[in-house]
């Protein structure tokens, strides 16, 4: 009985709160990085060194006005911001943060579950994921919104292809769809599939970028573009959710970047003696350690390059990334099979 | 036990959005409906031990076709509803008389199936936890050749798509 | 309680397939008629994978992933006629659509 509802929903109350937490100091830190980038100094004043601004940020998405647009869909409108938080949330439930530990003297497995198809799951919840952009837009009744809806989901929906053919490449070299037998994979090889597939690695993270409406390819949504694209209408707590939602996006495709790519939970160098005082360091530890690296190059990227028009963006995605990815698939099984050989 | 909850939940369910979908006045409202249909179908599948097929359905029916549909309803939005026309040809209580006997034939099957003493119907149960690899097994082996095919299908429906909706430029 | 056999499958495929053809028959919205096809199809489907399910065979499942990938087939090109009609047309009332009637 506790293992079947007790332990789960102490994980998930664990996870949704790391999460948020999360989510909320990443806003300050994008706005820290690309100050210093920018020689400046980003927020200073709430608290010391600016490290209480989320919590203002969220006061003030509280307390602001709840304006809904007249002729909007008013079901549609409300269930729109919903649509696009619940997946980037419940993807977290097939990421392995950690080994199996003991917690009192129990074997506590450091994820929410370990699903026999973790990868599809998480492609299939990011699909679902689309439908709360799109009908934020139409659902607006107005113009600006319909337009950055429709180019957003587009773009979405393009990106996801060469993702999806990334993780099969992956899943090729892994054997198994399940994400701890990714990793696992990942430790008897010795080597993580960031090395051995380098590629993958870039479509995947370049398909992530686009995925998340980061950029350079934030043109559905840029302040400058379109007036700020689908969430124009919103403001309050639902464009806070949409703010919640583009930021555990964020985290998503990075902790699965870490999960396939850069071993997950493993220390890094596992076979330099030297380096044995790594194995002491919790395998949970070495997962954020990872995400917060990927993050940090999410903010990186966007302090510095310029942003993609959008004939360029669904020209880079369709005729460069999903070729170059097909390929990818074709050079992984191949090597593969002679090496099986 | 909790087999028998989910199957009940989940069929009452399936069949309420269906009929909302068929009912709902809005086309929008009428696909989101299906989506969610499609959900609680992929749910039916995980309750039957097919999980690959279920995520199938979520990424290609749900994730994918209905999308389609959404774009295509937008595009077509109309000031005035399509229902606004009465055409005197329509007989709809004939029509709806049809679909009655079609469910009456159905089920009159399904339950002539399970009271003729000869079929023993043994209680579904999930087919273990390597689902992926038993239809990929299939799907490679004996069924490579409709797997082709089907591929072909979809590149001709592609090409087809695009060049329906094509603007003359 | 009964435990759960394939004949409720079948009932409620069944029930599923007749109100996509309830859809099919009362609605004139052509966009509602084409998502009360993808209803029947995901009756098809459920009875497809109840039976894969009571033979302990995923021959069933297969068969189901290609009726996925007809539908997908036909949604597309359905949905290009439909906005090929409509830019002619300006319509999306099947009622309107007879051209080639008497």
């Amino acid at each position: 009985m506790i293992d079947l509802l007790v332990l789960p929903l102490i994980k998930i109350v664990f996870v949704l709160t790391g999460v948020l937490v999360t989510v909320m100091y990443l806003v300050l830190l994008e706005r820290k990085v690309q100050a210093w980038v920018q020689v400046r100094l980003g927020p200073m004043r709430v608290g010391p060194h600016g490290v209480l601004q989320p919590i203002a940020d969220v006061l003030k998405l509280f307390i602001k006005e709840d304006i809904t647009p007249v002729r909007a869909d008013k079901w549609v409108y409300t269930l729109a911001p919903i649509i696009v938080l619940v997946p980037a949330l419940i993807a977290f439930a097939v990421i392995p943060f950690g080994p199996e530990v003991s917690l009192f003297g129990k074997p506590v497995p450091l994820y929410l579950t370990d699903l026999n198809i973790g990868v599809l799951y998480v492609v299939a919840v990011a699909s679902i994921g689309i439908y709360g952009i799109i009908l934020a837009g139409w659902s607006s009744n107005s113009k600006y919104p319909l337009l950055g809806g429709l180019r957003s989901s587009a773009q979405l929906i393009s990106y996801e292809l060469a993702v999806s053919m990334t993780l099969v490449a992956v899943i090729l070299a892994s054997g198994s769809l399940s994400m701890v037998r990714i990793v696992e994979a990942q430790r008897e090889n010795g080597v993580w599939f960031a090395f051995v597939q380098p590629l993958s690695l870039f479509i995947y993270f370049v398909g992530g970028l686009a995925e998340t409406n980061r950029a350079p390819f934030d043109l559905p949504e840029a302040e400058s573009e379109l007036v700020a694209g689908f969430h124009t209408e919103y403001s309050g707590m639902r464009f806070a959710l949409f703010f919640l939602a583009e930021y555990a996006n964020m985290i998503v495709v990075s902790a699965i970047a870490t999960t396939l790519f850069f071993g997950g939970w493993l220390q890094p160098f596992p076979n330099v003696a030297a380096l044995k005082f790594l194995g002491f360091v919790p395998g949970w530890i070495w997962f954020v350690l990872k995400t917060f690296v990927l993050l940090y190059l999410f903010l990186w990227i966007r302090a510095t390059l310029p942003r993609y028009r959008y004939d360029q963006l669904m020209r880079l995605g369709w005729k460069v990334l999903i070729p170059l990815a097909l390929a990818n698939i074709l050079v992984v099984a191949a090597v593969k099979v002679a090496l099986t050989r | 036990m909790g087999q028998a909850i989910a199957f009940y939940t989940l069929a009452a369910l399936i069949l309420g959005f269906a009929v909302l979908v068929i009912t709902a006045k809005s086309a929008v409202h009428s696909i989101l409906f299906l989506v969610a249909d499609f959900l609680f179908v992929a749910g039916m599948y995980v309750l039957l031990g097919a999980q690959f097929l279920a995520v199938i359905q979520v990424v290609v029916y749900a994730g994918g076709i209905m999308v389609l549909y959404l774009f295509v309803v937008m595009l077509v939005n109309l000031k005035r509803p399509p229902e606004a026309h009465q055409d005197r040809r329509r007989r709809g209580r004939l029509g709806l008389l049809f679909s009655l006997v079609v469910f009456a034939e159905l089920a009159l099957i399904a339950v002539y199936k399970v009271a003729s003493p000869a079929s023993l119907v043994p209680p579904s149960a999930p087919m273990g936890p390597n689902n992926v690899e038993q239809v990929g097994w299939l799907l490679y082996t004996d069924y490579l050749i409709p797997f082709e095919v089907a591929s072909m299908l979809l590149l001709v429906a592609m090409i087809g798509a695009i060049v329906l909706a094509r603007r003359e430029a | 309680m009964t435990p759960i056999t394939p004949a409720h499958y079948l009932i409620l495929s069944a029930a599923l397939f007749s109100i996509g053809v309830i859809g099919v028959m009362l609605r004139r919205n052509i966009i509602v008629i084409f998502m009360s096809i993808e209803l029947m199809l995901n009756a098809v489907n459920i009875n497809l994978v109840a039976f894969s399910s009571q033979v302990q065979n995923a021959v069933g499942q297969v068969f189901a992933i290609f009726v996925i990938c007809v539908a997908a087939a036909e949604a597309a090109v359905g949905l290009g006629i439909i906005l090929a009609f409509y830019r002619n047309k300006e319509t999306v009332n099947i009622d309107e659509m007879s051209l080639m009637r008497w």
